[in-house]
């Protein structure tokens, strides 16, 4: 299923412990600075349909800065 | 026919603005916990806060929840106050370990020892966070802070203090854990204690104490992500995870 990860680039605070609980490694830090001066997170390009959305990202980041999004079948299948 | 769905719900408790805390802090996901756990209670609009001194000290902006300030280390007694005087209201103090540990030693014993019915939230980071990194009680040995610049010394300054084991050998304590939060699999676990804290105070069956692990990466000099390792190498073999008391499971044993 395609799951989709955003990143509320002015809350993140460039920390990157959401780069070590990703499962597949897809985040990662980006070039980017945001308001506050931190480089912010990113998923790899062209890597976000490997986002399975465990969501162990959101869940570790101290910032909230991190929303999970997934799809859902409409009949069966795993939300 | 595809629906797109929201898979993190942060609780509304929680306001919507950025933290003060430095980069790879846990407060703040101590905060969501404490926020998560009141709601999946619908404690919401039942609960009062006792802030205390340190780092969080600015809870209040983070939790929409009716909140009093303490005097440094005296959050229990303030709680004490409140929740005798509206044993309806759920009370929890959310406190630092130079806090707790070291100002508030008395307040926290003897407020455990009564078996007063509030929760307490106990964030041990080591040191003394908001005043610039000073030595606190649980200061492991050999580590190196702004009072103690040659690293804690077990001949000066004896062993660090485990707060968890201490508040659970008192009589009226009726939960004591200790969590981590560096990592997904001990942020579960440390969900499920905080809640099993707050079910404890609806059910009026004494103290309950939780004790969180948490990284103060700027105040160790380290990276956020050495920092969580840090939990992991040298906090844990130390202060060891896990429940120290539980009066509920006692009985159905």
């Amino acid at each position: 299923m395609p799951s989709r990860v955003e990143f509320r680039e002015d809350r993140c605070k460039g920390c990157l412990l959401c780069t070590e609980v990703c499962p597949t490694g897809i985040i990662q830090q980006s070039s980017r600075f945001n308001q506050k001066g931190y480089k912010v997170t990113e998923i790899a390009p062209d890597r976000m349909n490997e986002c399975k959305g465990c969501a162990f990202c959101a869940m570790m980041c101290p910032d909230y800065a991190i929303n999970v999004f997934t799809t859902k079948q409409a009949k069966g299948g795993r939300k | 026919m595809t629906q797109e769905i929201r898979v993190t719900n942060y609780p509304e408790v929680l306001t919507d603005r950025p933290t003060h805390y430095c980069p790879g802090c846990h407060h703040g996901t101590a905060h969501r916990l404490v926020a998560e756990a009141i709601t999946d209670l619908g404690l919401v609009d039942n609960t009062i806060l006792i802030g205390s001194i340190g780092c969080s000290v600015f809870i209040y902006n983070y939790l929409t929840l009716d909140a009093i300030e303490s005097p440094h280390g005296r959050a229990p007694a303030v709680a004490t106050g409140v929740k005798r005087a509206r044993p309806d209201k759920i009370v929890f103090t959310y406190q630092g370990d130079g806090d707790l540990a070291s100002i508030g030693m008395a307040e926290i014993m003897h407020c455990a020892n009564r078996g007063e019915n509030i929760t307490t939230i106990f964030v041990n980071n080591t040191v003394y966070g908001m005043t610039g990194g000073q030595m606190a009680p649980t200061t492991l040995v050999g580590q190196k802070t702004t009072t103690c610049p040659g690293g804690r010394c077990r001949e000066n300054e004896g062993m660090p203090i485990r707060m968890t084991e201490i508040i659970a050998s008192l009589g009226g304590v009726a939960f004591a854990e200790r969590v981590a939060v560096n990592n997904v699999k001990n942020i579960m676990k440390a969900k499920k204690a905080v809640a099993k804290a707050f079910e404890y105070q609806t059910k009026e069956i004494g103290f309950s104490f939780v004790e969180i692990l948490a990284t103060c990466p700027t105040n160790w000099r380290m990276t956020p992500l050495q920092a969580n390792k840090r939990i992991e190498t040298e906090m844990i073999p130390y202060f060891p995870l896990g429940n120290y008391k539980d009066v509920l499971a006692k009985e159905e044993k």
